[in-house]
């Protein structure tokens, strides 16, 4: 391979399959599958902590409200891309979107474990049984549409590596649509899983029970895709040993901070409107969980404020990280730290529980390695191993 | 390549899709719904209930439930809360010495546990395949568990945690009270009401328990009054809606002396009403009753869904937005093709 300039084409990184990485990944996924075999013949309890205050645990606040917000990468750069017509982060398109399939498609997989009746999931598309002014309604369908709508988005990767020439330039010529599609979907279903809490009323803490939930929801998700690219490029060009596309980093990072900002105007502006504020400043685990998260999101403007500290990979991984927990602890204080149904309910995943969740990363980490190594994804650069 | 005015018009089209989908439209506001007119309920008198669970029990049998245990020797159903299959419990508050009944200081009262039969409930709004329903000529809400996908939506949003999940059975269904409705073909109202032996638990149509719950409310403490037991039947009324044929039932009336009541007909208006409707003398967030809005979260929640996915106007909007900016920008990526590639491309 030659050496090209950092805009290349994207190519398959090549090396082996076999490592300890993909190793690790593959035994755990192995465990999750051990624990599913136990759930399904001996019913949720065998294998999870979840009862009737918690009825909802990590199967569905991790793997799938901040599963999804974490696969928002695809979503947030093809936007710059193609909405806002910024060529110039076309090389973060297909590593961003194949991240993107993968949190998706896993969280669509994912909440089949944890329906009690999966069998009756069909009910949900069915129009006799449908329910549309069900939220979860809304975000399984807009869901479901997205992970098909985000594999025809990248089947020219699959279509270039079987020379398929004629099946990519006809998907090529629709493509604009997929893209509006790939746009408009995540806007409604990310908006709609804060929305989820809604319907649940008073047992939802004022810090995050607001009609304003789902533009909260929906910024944040814009502002973690941002946050995961970060954090994705910098964890991926020290394990490929490339080059870090700083030239693309530093202008992202910045409108990531334009987002943040606006977020933060809103998320406080309803706060002080609703004088829902008061409520975190109580002596209790609540408040304080709110804080971390309201401090998680504030941190990257002092991590990379400036346009020197943008172009230090150490700090913009930092933000990254920063920004991915503040997504986690917004959605944990949403569903779980902040929702209170009566005494007497305590949650905290059972072990077989957690082992699910760690195989479903497990298992997105090992498909982005098999895919990045054997097809066109990253930007082609002499692989060192 | 990128221009500023593209960039603009991508900022406009996507502000405009961002906007559509969170801006508030009041006209599409989705109002709390109240009870239907026939609405079957309950009316629970706190005073009244001596705590002998024979509500309980009988809840059991109608419903073909097994016992639960929480004691060591497991000799008789003892549940703890209401379960998957356990679906209406009598709780008991204590207070001090627990000298007198119904006192808030020094006392101890008793409380059902089992639906409300929301007039706007929370579980039929959320859940995704109607499989929680509400009748519209009764009000009762029911479970189709062959329609069910057991998603536990319902077990969240639910402010009186009331649906259940059986998280012991690989098929595990929801379990709450409905009213006893498989009974009503038969003739038969509530098995809860029907064997309360001081009419603590009294059926009827919701209009006509609250006539009884304010009158209650306006007796003097001490006072003897009468109180009906079983069904409670305004002018002898013989069919109910949906063509139900109460069985006959013999005026069950006694006479007391009423108890001291807070002045509060719990279920009136909370979360725009529910057809179980509650008396007490303790305040009723201490014997957990949650303190609920006249609004239902119901309608909150399904007024963002209308404003938002009304008609799909708002999405198709969107849609049209940014296909329009995205073939423009897509279309301009494909022809730059050529030269793109010359210099490393980027294309898909
Ligand atoms: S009390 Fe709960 S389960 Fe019963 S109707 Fe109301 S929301 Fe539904
Ligand atoms: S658990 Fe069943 S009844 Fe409850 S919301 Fe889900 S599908 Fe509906
Ligand atoms: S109405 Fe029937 S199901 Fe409901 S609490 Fe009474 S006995 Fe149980």
């Amino acid at each position: 391979m030659t050496k090209q300039a950092v805009h290349a084409a994207p190519s398959p990184v090549g090396g082996v399959l076999t490592n300890t990485a993909t190793m690790v990944c593959g035994f755990l996924v192995l465990v999750m599958l051990a624990v599913l075999v136990v759930r399904f013949f001996g019913g949720l309890g065998a294998v999870t902590n979840l009862n009737d205050g918690y009825p909802w645990g990590i199967w569905v606040v991790v793997d799938v409200v901040i599963g999804s917000a974490f696969a928002c990468g695809g979503f947030s750069v093809a936007m710059l891309v193609y909405i806002f017509n910024k060529g110039e982060y076309h090389p973060l398109i297909r590593p961003a979107l194949l991240a993107s399939l993968f949190g998706y498609t896993l969280a669509g997989v994912g909440v089949i474990f944890d329906l009690g009746r999966w069998w009756n999931f069909w009910h949900i598309f069915w129009p006799g049984y449908a329910n549309p002014t069900s939220v979860m309604f809304e975000v399984a369908v807009c869901i479901s549409a997205y992970i098909v709508v985000m594999w025809l988005e990248f089947s020219p990767v699959f279509f270039e590596k079987l020379g398929m020439k004629d099946a990519k330039k006809k998907l090529n010529r629709v493509l604009f649509f997929l893209v509006a599609l790939g746009t408009v979907l995540p806007m409604m279903h990310q908006s709609s899983l804060g929305t989820l809490i809604v319907v649940m009323g008073v047992q939802i803490n004022p810090l995050w029970q607001t009609q304003v939930i789902p533009l909260l929801f929906l910024l944040s998700a814009v502002i973690i895709g941002y946050g995961v690219v970060l954090f994705e490029a910098c964890v991926t060009s020290s394990a490929y040993r490339r080059s870090i596309e700083l030239h693309l980093l530093e202008p992202m990072a910045k409108i990531m901070l334009g987002v943040l900002s606006v977020f933060l105007v809103v998320r406080f502006g309803d706060l002080l409107i609703r004088g829902a504020l008061r409520h975190a400043f109580s002596l209790n685990f609540t408040a304080f969980a709110f804080w971390v998260e309201i401090a998680c999101f504030v941190a990257p403007l002092w991590i990379i404020g400036s346009e020197a500290a943008r172009r230090m990979p150490a700090r913009l991984f930092l933000s990254g990280v920063a920004i991915m927990l503040g997504g986690i602890f917004m959605r944990l204080n949403a569903f779980l730290i902040g929702y209170q149904t009566g005494d007497g309910f305590n949650y905290f995943p059972a072990f077989p529980e957690l082992m699910v969740t760690v195989g479903m990363f497990a298992l997105e980490v090992l498909g982005y390695i098999i895919i990045t190594r054997r097809f066109p994804v990253l930007p082609r650069e002499e692989a060192t191993h | 390549m990128a221009t500023r005015r593209d960039f603009l018009k991508g900022v406009l089209a996507s502000s405009a899709a961002a906007t559509a989908i969170s801006v508030s439209v009041p006209v599409a506001a989705r109002e709390t719904r109240s009870r239907p007119p026939e609405a079957l309920g309950l009316l629970y008198d706190a005073n009244l209930c001596v705590g002998c669970k024979a509500c309980v029990a009988a809840c059991k049998t109608a419903n073909e439930n097994p016992p639960e245990f929480s004691t060591e020797d497991r000799l008789w159903d003892t549940p703890l809360d209401t379960s998957g299959y356990t679906f209406n419990i009598i709780k008991m508050y204590r207070n001090g010495t627990m000298e007198q009944k119904d006192a808030e200081i020094n006392g101890y009262a008793f409380m059902k546990t089992s639906c409300m039969h929301c007039a706007d409930p929370s579980c039929v709004s959320a859940c995704p395949v109607s499989a929680m329903t509400k009748n519209p000529v009764t009000g009762v809400v029911g479970y189709d568990a062959s329609i069910c996908i057991g998603c536990r939506y319902c077990v969240a949003a639910c402010p009186f945690g009331i649906p259940k999940y059986q998280y012991d059975q690989p098929a595990g269904k929801i379990g709450k009270c409905e009213l006893c409705r498989h009974r009503h073909k038969d003739g038969k109202y509530s098995a809860c009401a029907e064997v309360c032996p001081t009419g603590a638990t009294l059926f009827g149509r919701t209009e006509d328990l609250l006539v009884e719950a304010k009158r209650r409310l306006a007796l003097k403490p001490g006072e003897p009054a009468k109180f009906p037991r079983g069904h409670l039947r305004a002018a002898n009324l013989k069919s109910a809606p949906n063509g139900i044929q109460w069985k006959d039932e013999a005026d069950q009336s006694y006479e007391t002396p009423a108890g001291k009541y807070i002045q509060h007909v719990y279920g009136e208006k909370e979360y725009g009403g529910t057809q179980v409707l509650k008396l007490s003398g303790v305040p009723f967030v201490k014997v957990g009753m949650p303190d609920l809005p006249p609004e239902a979260a119901a309608s909150h929640s399904e007024t963002i869904q209308t404003m938002l996915y009304g008609g799909l106007a708002l999405p198709l909007a969107a849609l049209g937005a940014l296909t329009y900016v995205a073939k423009r920008n897509v279309v301009a990526d494909d022809s730059d093709e050529n030269a793109d590639n010359a210099k490393g491309g980027h294309h898909d």
